[in-house]
């Protein structure tokens, strides 16, 4: 009789005649996540600089050394290449390659190839390239540093660097060897096949890019004459879905095996679910509050020290941040040679008033510019709160995370609430920006570092022992170098870190072997196995 | 997306006054120039579209060369990539480069996908497109009915309660009822599939055709991938239908209120005819254009109007694309999908005035 | 009726004459005549009602609200609604009664602010545009179509994203992208009254081009650019929720209800108070604008009442 009733019920019905299996599992030799994939704009090796297209690049890849996924801390291992050894003054190191492995197009993987792959990032010279500059390779120079013969590999280094800080740099993504013949092929003018790379894979990682559609989905087969043996799962499916909420509910009903951006809530809630675990591991990231020195009421040492007083760090990370972030006050993450455990702060909202008090500071405004991301939000909002308390009043406008890079590379937000995540796996690559700024005059345009960007006039003696740690051999010793740097830091720097990111992913319980990389590099899917 | 936004698009449908000019003695060469000035005006208006986008992306505080270099790019290399860009040329120069490349077919390459625009556009905006005819489909097969009933029992139960329904269409947030319709029909009751497009695991296993999957499944003749496609697709869908079915039964029944009052459906009445006749064979024949002319501008701002939609439901449409790049920086791709959008919007305009000028007899 | 015999039976018998004798008598008879047609129609007192008690909610809002908007804590958070908070709190803690209460001023700003600009920019074009004719209109009318042509939300965002997110920029955005429709309607109203006597009259008593335009043909705009505005509260009060949705709205801790629902989805699954209250708050909102919208078209707009 009523028209909208029959619809509505004839819509009722063909929605539950359409709607699939309930709690459908996913096919046992296919392994498919659910991601947030949007900030890939190429998988270019030599540019790729994004933590979603590393994630690609680490398994379509393979560098002269890797990661063991089934146990990170070991550090470094052989991979491309088998052997290496330094020479007596420290200044090279000569790689010897593994013999009768392919590239996924059945090219031999040669010493060339891990040559020219180097030399290719460094004339190409994309914003990765400074991870391999920084041994004094040049456009220029790269030919007559980097040599090869049929078996070998040389690197000519312009200083006695430590051998660690060397080979921990060769684990990063732009150290990945190229296929030379299959990307000549396809270069375009002198791009060196940059355009062709951006969409392609030339690797001879243990996958195979088989598409990537932006903001949709990256799909990777398996590459079954991988050299350490073909993987388990023949198809790895990434698909972008922002919303934790909805991860949630298509892991829940088994339409994913992992989801890898659970809200803390969702998490906990998934944690309970039936058929689901969690599995957590520390990564890199540190979320850290930078205070510009340019600001008048910031650059006031009292003021420096009440805000490491003013950070509910409990309170924090048991309610907004849970799950997702742990206390870490030292700018070397968990996992890093030299990572300092130390907490010296705590939230005293008293302690800080008779800081300020004590420097004759009554009041004061700062107005702050955050990403729009709830996590930096959020902590924004809960240090608004306790600067109120404290007599200072924090006014936060939210905007896109360009804008925000945008302001802080023109040294224009006063106090900068993100995340830094290291470059590579070696401690240097956030001592050489939280602690290292040569020069703090505007002029420097020194736009990638940190200290720079908080106009933080790093003391002189910083400065060397940073440089200093870099050339340690033995590694004990380094590791002490860096503590000493962290505790100086802790102690005067107002750049002030605060947590360290913990990824929680959401798994099916028959999913194992899953590795996100840890704090030291990206999600490997070749130990990836499943069960009933 | 809004009441506001399909009123907007339905105050266009009145002809207005002016132009009703005197008629020029030639039919035929009224009807060149008329065809002449609506191409200029066309070719103005999507000029006027790009100029403005333009602008807004040069003032814009977000720098795109950032996006491509990365946070960690040293100036060298930042000068490079905005060399590269060609960001260094004035400003006019840059838009009348632009404005050749388009007329090239080269809409540029996309800093946020690293892929050509057009490539993109082809990706995306299949499935804005999806989305939004089946919207309209729900939308007419609903609403039309509902319009014509409510009308033929005016102020009767059924016209309240479309009524009530389409008051109540216009004043939800479409957010807010997407989340809760993905929480319950999803999460709790699992009728239908997920956010995205198609449960992963189906993921390329069609090949590509039309780039509407429903119509490439059926291509592919794969019923399961179809099933599980159509199971995604159904409550962004029924959620577009209903603001559409909102704005279309309003409006057929106004028509139709219209129509029922004229003299000759009285005169139908007196001489016998069922009712049901009168209705369906006299009266609604008569609104079968201005209707046509209400749908095709209710599909408009569905393309247009689902942005809000595709955010919460990941579909990977024109919508999400241009927020996206818009919020990157990314002007080639928000000036692309803005053409394409205005292109459509002017298209289905200029299409509805023609079934005005060819289906109506008063006016030829 | 019975609200009506309270007050003195001759100034409602005055009102209500069929035979005015001043001018002002016959505008405050139309205005009551149409009152008494608005408080016939149920629905649209029912919006009115609302509208009023947001009005005042927002206006004690210091008085009514339980708890203050910004104050957090943090072991109280994401808790269901119960006596001590009555529709919950969100998930830094914060009473979400208090939050909808002090955003209702928010909300009434936005709605109050766009739909004051945009008629009065659509009024200014459409009219100059209708009087002026020739290349004026043309060039006019040519820019109204290019703003219509514009997909209106990522108009809105552009704009946004081009100023700086703030609720003022919203604001303006959101009237930079409403003011078209008005034009057309305006141009239209203008081109009906154009060459009507009573302007040729005034041209002749030697009025210009300016005083013809203010004095006679924007008040006989006013009536339908009215209507409209009405029908399009709700759409306003949608679309800047959907701006707080993404962001680009109210800064936090402003308690702007698009921007509660958003931060709120996170949350959706097992605390799905935070997200619902305001979109309840949003819908009633819209919902009593809708009516009202509808009971003034039958007043103001006869021609559109017909349906």
């Amino acid at each position: 009789m009523n028209m909208q009733t029959n619809l509505r019920a004839l819509l009722l019905a063909s929605a539950v005649a359409f709607a699939p299996a309930a709690y459908a599992e996913t096919p046992a030799d296919a392994l498919v996540v659910a991601g947030s994939i949007n900030d890939i704009i190429t998988l270019d090796p030599a540019q790729a600089f994004e933590f979603s297209g590393n994630d690609v690049n680490q398994n379509t890849y393979d560098r002269l050394v890797d990661f063991d996924p089934a146990d990170l801390d070991a550090g470094f291992q052989p991979s491309l290449a088998e052997s290496w050894e330094a020479s007596e003054d420290g200044t090279s190191i000569t790689f010897t390659m593994r013999e009768g492995v392919t590239f996924h197009s059945g090219n031999p993987v040669r010493a060339e190839d891990a040559a020219w792959s180097l030399q290719r990032a460094v004339k190409l010279d994309k914003t990765p390239a400074f991870i391999l500059t920084q041994f004094g390779f040049t456009p220029d120079n790269v030919d007559e540093m980097i040599t090869f013969d049929d078996t070998t590999l040389t690197l000519q280094l312009d200083a006695p660097y430590a051998q660690s800080f060397v080979l921990n740099c060769l684990t990063a993504n732009i150290a990945s060897v190229v296929d030379k013949e299959l990307v000549m092929q396809n270069a375009e003018g002198d791009d060196l096949g940059n355009t062709w790379l951006a969409t392609n894979d030339a690797g001879s990682g243990p996958y195979v890019l088989a598409g990537w559609r932006a903001n949709e989905v990256v799909q990777l087969t398996a590459y079954e004459d991988y050299f350490q043996g073909a993987p388990a799962m023949k198809r790895v499916i990434v698909q972008n879905v922002e919303e934790s909420s909805a991860q949630r509910l298509q892991l829940e009903r088994g339409d994913i095996d992992v989801a890898r951006d659970l809200s803390p809530t969702d998490a906990d809630a998934v944690a309970e679910a039936e058929g689901v675990k969690i599995e957590e591991q520390p990564r890199g990231r540190i979320l850290y509050m930078g205070l510009n020195q340019k600001d008048e009421l910031l650059s006031n040492p009292a003021v420096i020290e009440a805000m490491k007083y003013l950070v509910d760090y409990e309170g924090i990370t048991s309610s907004i941040l849970k799950g997702e972030f742990v206390t870490h006050q030292s700018f070397l993450p968990k996992g890093y040679l030299g990572a300092l455990d130390e907490t010296p702060w705590t939230y005293d909202v008293e302690k800080a008033k008779q800081i300020l008090a004590d420097a004759g500071i009554e009041g004061g405004e700062v107005t702050t510019i955050v990403r729009d991301l709830r996590e930096y939000t959020d902590v924004a909002q809960a240090l608004q709160g306790s600067m109120a308390e404290a007599g200072l009043t924090l006014n936060i406008e939210q905007m896109t995370g360009a804008q925000v890079l945008d302001a802080y590379r023109a040294r224009e937000v006063p106090i900068f609430l993100g995340e830094w995540g290291p470059d590579y796996s070696d401690p240097n690559t956030n001592a050489a920006t939280f602690a290292y700024n040569p020069d703090n005059s505007d002029e420097a345009n020194a736009t990638g570092l940190l200290a720079w960007r908080n106009a933080y006039e790093v003391p002189a003696e910083m400065n060397e022992a940073t440089l200093a740690a870099t050339q340690e051999q033995d590694s004990d010793v380094r590791a002490q170098m860096y503590q000493d740097i962290q505790r100086q830091y802790q102690a005067e720097a107002p750049i002030i870190p605060l947590f360290q990111r913990i990824e929680r992913a959401g798994l099916r319980e028959n999913v194992n072997g899953w590795q996100s990389g840890g704090a030291v590099t990206s999600v490997i899917y070749r130990g990836v196995t499943k069960g009933e | 997306m809004s009441a506001s936004d399909i009123d907007a698009a339905g105050g266009r449908e009145t002809p207005s006054p002016g132009d009703q000019r005197p008629a020029a003695p030639s039919a035929t060469r009224r009807r060149a120039k008329r065809i002449g000035g609506v191409i200029l005006s066309l070719a103005l208006t999507m000029l006027g579209l790009m100029l403005v986008t333009f602008i807004i992306g040069r003032v814009m505080p977000i720098d795109p060369v950032l996006k491509v270099v990365g946070e960690r790019a040293t100036q060298a290399q930042y000068d490079a990539a905005y060399q590269a860009m060609g960001l260094d040329d004035p400003l006019i120069v840059q838009f009348l480069n632009y404005i050749r490349d388009v007329i090239e077919g080269d809409f540029g390459r996309s800093i946020s996908t690293g892929q050509l625009v057009l490539n993109d556009i082809k990706r995306v905006f299949p499935a804005t497109v999806e989305l939004a005819t089946l919207g309209t489909l729900i939308g007419v097969f609903v609403g039309v009915p509902l319009g014509v009933i409510a009308a033929a029992n005016r102020g009767g139960i059924i016209d309240q309660v479309a009524r009530v329904l389409a008051i109540v269409g216009y004043s939800v947030p479409i957010f807010w009822l997407g989340l809760m319709g993905l929480l319950i029909f999803y999460g709790i009751l699992g009728w239908v599939g997920g956010p995205g497009r198609q449960d992963i695991i189906y993921t390329g296993m069609v090949p590509t055709v039309t780039g509407l999957l429903l119509v490439d499944c059926l291509i592919a003749g794969d019923w399961g991938a179809f099933k599980d496609a159509f199971s995604h697709i159904i409550l962004p869908a029924s959620l577009l239908g209903y603001f559409s079915l909102a704005y279309i039964s309003r409006m057929t029944r106004s028509f139709m209120l219209e129509q029922l009052s004229a003299e000759y459906v009285t005169t139908a009445r007196v001489k016998g005819l069922s009712e049901r006749a009168v209705i369906w064979g006299h009266a609604f024949r008569n609104i079968a254009i201005p209707l046509v002319t209400v749908i095709a501008l209710s599909f408009g701002s569905l393309l247009e109007g689902s942005v809000l939609t595709e955010i919460i439901f990941s579909w990977p449409g024109l919508g999400q694309y241009v927020t996206n790049a818009l919020l990157a920086g990314d002007m080639n791709a928000v000036l692309g999908g803005t053409i394409v959008i205005g292109t459509c919007f002017v298209a289905l305009n200029l299409l509805s005035d023609l079934l005005y000028r060819v289906l109506d007899p008063r006016s030829s | 009726m019975s609200i009506a015999e309270e007050t003195p039976q001759s100034r409602r018998d005055w009102l209500l004459s069929d035979a005015p004798t001043t001018r002002r008598q016959a505008r405050l008879g139309a205005m009551y005549q149409g009152w008494l047609t608005f408080r016939g129609n149920k629905l649209a007192m029912f919006g009115l009602v609302i509208l009023i008690l947001l009005i005042a909610m927002a206006i004690f809002a210091p008085w009514l609200s339980p708890q203050s908007p910004f104050s957090q804590n943090l072991t109280d958070r994401l808790q269901p609604p119960s006596a001590a908070h009555w529709l919950g709190t969100d998930h830094l803690g914060r009473d979400i009664l208090s939050r909808l209460i002090h955003g209702s001023r928010i909300t009434l700003f936005i709605v109050g602010t766009v739909a004051l600009i945009a008629p009065i920019i659509g009024l200014f074009i459409g009219t100059v545009a209708g009087f002026a004719g020739g290349w004026v209109d043309q060039v006019l009318m040519r820019i109204t179509d290019i703003f219509l042509a514009f997909p209106k939300l990522i108009l809105a965002l552009a704009f946004v994203a081009a100023l700086g997110p703030s609720i003022g920029n919203a604001v303006l955005a959101l009237a930079l992208t409403a003011w078209p429709p008005y034009a057309r309607l305006a141009r239209a109203e203008t081109l009906t009254i154009r060459n009507a006597d009573f302007i040729a009259a005034a041209r002749l008593q030697g009025a210009g081009p300016l005083r013809l335009l203010i004095g006679h043909i924007w008040p006989l705009c006013i009536s339908s650019l009215i209507v409209r505005v009405a029908l399009d509260m709700a759409g306003i009060i949608l679309s800047a929720a959907g701006l707080g949705f993404l962001g680009l709205g109210a800064q936090p801790p402003m308690p702007e209800w698009g921007a509660m629902i958003s931060d709120g989805r996170t949350y959706i699954l097992d605390f799905w108070w935070v997200a619902a209250m305001p979109g309840i708050a949003i819908f009633v909102v819209s919902l009593a604008f809708n009516l009202l919208g509808d009971g003034l078209r039958d007043v103001l707009d006869p021609k559109g009442a017909k349906e």
